[in-house]
């Protein structure tokens, strides 16, 4: 029970996954869902810099784009079985369309990996090159939100 | 009895007579003022990516490689039918290749074409009335540098009596309005970034909810409203309920980041893609202004 509270808990931070631990396709749902909040802590400490929320700290945005670049290389194909739409699982807002012929899943892909790739450079070289990445990431992560994801 | 009857019916052509004199399509752009300017097609595109156009005017599902094909055909649902957005690309018959920078002057900022006719306010005038006429003289020098698409404009899907464009006279006589919004004084950059947003930006043509006859409530000036395709609201962007701050919104119009790393969605990330080609100092200006902007309530959850 204590664990179930706890596991409960611990999805609250992710955005529409009220119900993510039930109905078919539920751990593929949790494990993107929490692959896509890896990238976004990660994004995050970037970004604070980016915006002078925090100091440029050039030890910490290598390790935060090397963690970045880390998880855009994961293969993570297996977690996006065909049907697991949002039609299917409620905490879920993937489109049907990312399973549609021509998707170009691959290429969105490999384009978070170069952007992330590019980021890896540019972020322990200093602020201005950090900031100059940002935009090529924000690009990667829209190219498949606006395809792939219902609007809320 | 039968003089006052008389006196009834002159009453009623005089009314009539008025009614169709004041819903004429008027093109009142003066030549002389247009002629004063001369054209920056280099500026034009910036006008251009402000304004949005490609995002409504790019054929369906076509995305922007190389200089954009103006070629219209999206389709805008609404509660009076369906809006097909026209080509605009530089074929003088398909599209408006052989506009001046006047004829696109009264389209822009009276919503008349250079036949004379009234457009559905689909096409936000509504904002583009704010537009100045520089900007429009460089605009039009920048669409004559775009490629020219062959492919016919498709009729809107309208029901009776929005049919009828004459009708537009009177929206436009209640609803089309070109002073600001948001009035008193202004830093020069908030006044830029009124600019961008209640003008070129037409921000408050999503963002502002609608009256039954599809004028924007001044008094909810960028409070929310529902999606014009009926799915979901968009968001309340005055400080009644937007709480970011204004580097946030300004990273939010650069790479597309939310304070919380999620990204743009659906129309928005067109609009984000525009925003970020545009200067700096034009991000800062929106984020400036939209702190001005009048607090609205946020709108109550729908259960």
């Amino acid at each position: 029970m204590k664990a179930l509270v706890i596991a409960t808990l611990g999805l609250l931070p992710l955005a529409g996954s009220a119900l993510a631990e039930e109905g078919p396709f539920a751990s593929q749902v949790e494990a993107r869902q929490g692959i896509m909040r890896y990238y976004a802590v990660n994004i995050g400490t970037l970004g604070a810099m980016a915006k002078g929320e925090a100091p440029y700290d050039a030890a910490a945005a290598k390790v935060a784009a090397d963690a970045l670049a880390g998880g855009a290389s994961l293969d993570t194909s297996m977690l996006w079985p065909k049907g697991s739409d949002k039609d299917a699982h409620p905490g879920t807002a993937a489109l049907p369309a990312l399973w549609a012929d021509g998707a170009d899943v691959g290429g969105k892909a490999k384009q978070l990996r170069d952007a992330a790739a590019a980021m890896q450079a540019a972020a322990p070289a200093g602020l201005d090159q950090l900031r100059g990445a940002m935009k090529g990431v924000g690009d990667a992560c829209a190219a498949c939100h606006k395809d792939f994801r219902a609007e809320s | 009895m039968r003089k006052s009857g008389i006196a009834l019916l002159g009453l009623i052509a005089l009314t009539a007579a008025a009614a169709w004199v004041l819903t004429a399509p008027a093109a009142p752009v003066p030549e002389a003022r247009i002629a004063a300017l001369t054209p920056d097609a280099r500026h034009g595109e910036q006008v251009f990516l402000a304004g949005g156009c490609a995002s409504c005017h790019l054929a369906p599902g076509a995305t922007v490689e190389g200089p954009p094909i103006l070629s219209g055909g999206q389709a805008f649902p609404s509660d009076f039918g369906t809006f097909i957005a026209p080509n605009i690309s530089n074929d003088p018959v398909a599209g408006i290749g052989v506009w001046s920078a006047r004829e696109l002057a009264n389209a822009m900022l009276h919503g008349v074409s250079p036949e004379g006719r009234h457009y559905y306010p689909a096409f936000p005038y509504a904002s583009y009335a704010r537009t100045s006429l520089r900007d429009v003289v460089d605009l039009r020098a920048y669409l004559a540098t775009l490629p020219a698409s062959s492919q016919p404009s498709g009729a809107h899907q309208l029901g009776f009596p929005f049919t009828l464009r004459r009708g537009i006279g009177i929206w436009k006589l209640l609803y089309l309005n070109p002073d600001w919004v948001v009035d008193g004084p202004l830093t020069p950059e908030e006044t830029r970034g009124r600019y961008l947003v209640e003008g070129l930006g037409h921000c408050g043509e999503c963002h502002t909810p609608r009256t039954p006859l599809g004028g924007m409530e001044r008094s909810h000036w960028l409070g929310g409203a529902p999606s014009p395709d009926g799915k979901g609201r968009t968001p309340n962007l005055t400080p009644g309920q937007l709480k970011w701050s204004a580097p946030e919104i300004v990273e939010y119009l650069t790479t597309g980041f939310t304070p919380d790393y999620d990204t743009a969605g659906g129309h928005m990330a067109a609009v984000v893609a525009n925003f970020a080609e545009l200067p700096d100092a034009d991000r800062a200006a929106v984020a400036a202004y939209l702190k001005k902007v009048p607090a609205v309530a946020p709108a109550p959850a729908v259960p």
